[in-house]
């Protein structure tokens, strides 16, 4: 494709690649202004070593524990026939709609002495463990079972099916969903900071707060970029090149449901204590709050205006997110090749950085080079729109990939613009996708907290934001309120979520 | 003796009865086809059998041992039992090689040999093994699914329609490879299908299948030539059914008097030919004039449909005797194939003989 030939939408598409790529280059800039002698002396110091432990542990223990989790209630809900498993399968996504930082509240409320590693490890287990458990049990719907019972009659017994047949077919969604969930908990900063177990989000937080947008922060918010690339050449290497997709023609048979018997009981027990752990205490501790504070913490004034600016900034964000998503969704679809794939592997490792680092370079960017923009509304827009880029373009793609392209080309021969006829028929019909993306970005800004912290204007206060303070100053009753309505703004958009992924595997 | 052995198999899913009642005697090293309309309950059957599912009652043995009974039943990978798929089923994330050698220990002696082997027997090329079952055509996939069934040694093959995505001349060459195969290796075979060709060629005991039930077991010549029931007689084959009375080994029937294979007495019967039973010669009406009362059968060629190597022809009787049901049938004309070559035209006059016995209808 000649450069003066290209579409305007592709010309779209990158521009908002190069925006996307904005705080990547600062934290580089930063680095060689210092110099090297500089970043070798914040880099390597044993505070980063101490960090880069935290969140190595963090990491190898978290995700394993989440692969196993998600793979059992996957097994359970969609290939036995417990009682109950639609209910438990919508059960085992809910937790997302806690706030991570949700979750930590009500765990340190009810056991006020938890913190370090093994509380980490586990409150990130229950909070992100649906983003495992979402692809793997939508893989393991679509998987043929036509396999399970060749390897059947090749005389392999039923758990040497699972892992010699089933497992391998669920390794593309194991590694995507592993990726989810490593990114989280390397971006998370909330969750950790109530039990006192420091990563380098929290550690670059610390840092800006005391020293503002000093170098060291730019360079632990350098070795934290370093951490999220080792995490997606780590699930490339580990996904390979193998297909999974399958071989043969027609329709696969819906696979029967394993009987579980006498097992029943049992197996009963691990996603109920999940459902107990994960959704019960969140609420527990909530409602105990809420009972404890009485009237009194319903600040009707205070809690209206939170939800005003909240709804204010997570509609005006989606709404920025997918407009800008629809040229790269576009040319993903009806013009795919090298410049698409270099443009949309650009978006999805900018939208892989934590919130703390694309805060900090737009903090850097505009103190620098446009004071007047610091703080203000367009900062924090722009910085929801590289952070929820992902989501929006997912979304929006799979829905153009339904919409026939010969709509659009009929569009153009009654005489449309290309414009106007990609207005009127793909981004119509697409309008599903896109009200799904802006939901999944809305529920990101709903419940972000530090590129919020460090970018909105003075006096923002988002139900979010509200929470943190009042936590923060241990009135865990008064902000019961905000982490409700937070769970309750968030329940119908996870209820999508949920949704979206059986959708997915054509149920 | 037979080798496997089903008895009074049933199995419902809700109200619905798949199996209603199935026997049947698979002699050691033989080939039986379970042939029946889509939705007859023949899959299921092989589900049985492969042991994916317990039957509701019956049982079924295979070499004296019983691998079901009622609800107890063997698991599929303690029987023994091959399968070979729809499609194949072959594993997508594993390279051919590894298909095939997929029920070997992975530390079996000599591993690599035996998949060449296999590979050989079933005619694969040695540089395929390096490749992914997606970058086969679909003939190789069913190979490749065969020579991974027999690297177990099974002791029963199941065939689930292997040959049904292949196109017509593969689908004939590899339906005759395979029952070379298998009978060279002694292993008995059930081959599941919904053509009827493929039934009657492969296989040495052919069950007609339906509604959960066989209505008729027995050698592929014995059911085409002598089907219980109308339903078979038309599963298997065209046929001409016609109304007739019965008498003294004798059928008397719009074609005249034909002999027949039964020594029944009836008054009101069917029977049933072949329509290569029925052969026209070239005639002509100055000729039917001239045989008013000769018993020779004229008819006149309605419709001629050219097929390359056969023509379909309807012929209209002239000069057919009365008929027992004349009104049922009216004068519909026979339907009969001829050679292409040859063939006669629309208007023609022919002259209409019978060869063969016709067969009596239950």
């Amino acid at each position: 494709m000649r450069l003066f030939r290209l579409p305007w939408i592709a010309i779209a598409a990158i521009l908002v690649s190069l925006f996307a790529l904005i705080p990547l280059g600062f934290i580089i800039a930063v680095a060689i202004q210092i110099g090297w002698a500089t970043v070798v002396e914040l880099v390597f110091r044993p505070r980063v070593g101490d960090l880069l432990v935290n969140t190595f542990f963090l990491v190898a223990l978290t995700v394993p524990l989440s692969i196993a989790l998600s793979v059992a209630l996957a097994w359970l809900t969609e290939r036995s026939d417990l009682p109950g498993a639609r209910l438990w399968a919508w059960l085992a996504v809910a937790p997302l709609a806690v706030p991570a930082f949700v979750h930590s509240y009500a765990w340190v409320t009810l056991v006020p002495g938890v913190h370090g590693l093994g509380a980490g490890v586990f409150i990130s287990l229950i909070a992100y463990f649906p983003f495992l458990y979402l692809p793997v049990s939508a893989a393991m719907r679509r998987l043929d079972p036509a396999l399970e019972d060749s390897a059947a009659s090749l005389g392999l017994g039923p758990w040497r099916v699972f892992f010699r047949v089933v497992l391998p077919q669920l390794r593309l969604a194991i590694c995507g969903g592993s990726l989810l969930v490593g990114l989280h908990l390397l971006a998370e900063y909330g969750l950790y900071v109530f039990i006192r177990f420091d990563t380098f989000t929290t550690a670059i937080v610390d840092q800006f707060q005391s020293t503002f947008n000093g170098p060291a922060a730019n360079m632990l918010a350098g070795v934290l970029i370093a951490c999220c690339f080792a995490l997606l050449v780590l699930e490339i290497l580990v996904r390979g090149e193998e297909r999974y997709a399958r071989v043969g023609s027609g329709a696969a048979r819906q696979a029967p449901r394993a009987r579980l018997g006498r097992a029943t009981l049992p197996c009963l027990l691990l996603p109920l204590v999940v459902a107990v752990l994960a959704i019960g205490v969140p609420f527990v501790t909530i409602g105990r709050w809420l009972v404890a504070g009485g009237w009194e913490v319903w600040r009707l004034d205070e809690i209206s205006a939170a939800l005003g600016q909240t709804a204010f900034l997570a509609i005006a964000g989606a709404v920025l997110a997918t407009v800008a998503a629809i040229p790269m969704a576009w040319l993903s679809i009806r013009k795919p090749g090298r410049l698409q794939r270099v443009l949309e592997a650009t978006n999805y490792t900018v939208g892989s950085l934590p919130g703390v680092v694309i805060a900090l370079a737009l903090v850097t960017l505009t103190v620098r080079f446009m004071l007047p923009l610091y703080q203000t509304l367009v900062t924090i827009l722009i910085a929801y729109t590289l952070m929820f880029l992902p989501r929006a373009i997912i979304s929006l793609r799979a829905s153009i990939a339904q919409a026939p392209v010969e709509l659009e080309r009929a569009a153009s021969n009654l005489g449309r613009s290309p414009a106007n006829a990609l207005w009127s028929t793909s981004i119509r019909l697409s309008a599903p996708g896109a009200a799904a993306g802006m939901a999944l970005v809305s529920l990101g800004i709903l419940n972000e907290l530090t590129a919020t912290q460090m970018l909105a204007p003075n006096g923002t206060m988002t139900l979010a934001l509200a929470f943190w303070s009042y936590s923060g100053e241990i009135d865990y009753a008064a902000a019961a309120p905000y982490a409700l309505i937070m769970v309750a703004a968030s329940l119908p958009l996870t209820w999508l979520l949920y949704v979206q992924s059986k959708r997915m595997a054509g149920q | 003796m037979s080798f496997l052995e089903l008895q009074g198999l049933r199995k419902s899913y809700g109200p619905v009865k798949a199996l209603d009642g199935i026997d049947l005697a698979v002699p050691a090293g033989g080939r039986t086809a379970i042939v029946g309309p889509s939705g007859c309950g023949k899959t299921t059957l092989l589900r049985l059998i492969a042991g994916f599912e317990a039957p509701d009652d019956g049982h079924i043995k295979l070499d004296g041992q019983v691998l079901a009974n009622g609800g107890e039943a063997v698991p599929a990978h303690k029987r023994g039992i091959g399968l070979v798929a729809q499609d194949g089923a072959l594993f997508p994330h594993l390279s051919i090689a590894d298909n095939i050698g997929f029920g070997m220990g992975r530390n079996e002696d000599k591993r690599n040999e035996r998949i060449a082997e296999l590979a050989y027997i079933v005619g694969l090329d040695k540089t395929i093994l390096r490749r992914r079952p997606h970058e086969l055509s679909g003939g190789q996939q069913q190979r490749v699914a065969l020579a991974r069934a027999m690297a177990k040694q099974p002791r029963l093959m199941l065939l689930d329609e292997p040959f049904s995505a292949l196109d017509t001349g593969l689908r004939a060459s590899m339906r005759k490879a395979v029952a070379e195969l298998l009978e060279a290796a002694g292993i008995a075979t059930i081959l599941v299908t919904h053509d009827q060709a493929e039934a009657l060629s492969f296989a040495s005991q052919v069950a007609v299948m339906r509604d959960g039930r066989f209505s008729q077991v027995g050698t592929p010549r014995d059911l085409y030539l002598r089907p219980k029931d109308r339903m078979v007689a038309e599963f298997l084959g065209d046929a001409i059914i016609l109304p007739a009375r019965i008498a003294g080994g004798f059928a008397q029937c719009s074609l005249g008097s034909l002999a027949i294979d039964s020594k029944e007495r009836r008054d009101v019967a069917r029977i049933m030919l072949r329509p290569e039973q029925i052969q026209l010669s070239r005639s002509s009406r100055e000729e039917l004039a001239g045989s008013v009362t000769s018993g020779v059968l004229f008819g006149e060629v309605t419709e001629a449909e050219f097929a390359g190597s056969t023509c379909s022809v309807a012929v209209r009787l002239l000069n057919s005797p009365d008929p027992p049901d004349a009104a049922a049938i009216g004068n519909s004309p026979l339907m009969v194939r001829q050679p292409g070559l040859g063939a006669p035209m629309v208007g023609d006059v022919m002259r209409v003989t019978v060869t063969g016995p016709a067969h009596l209808l239950a």
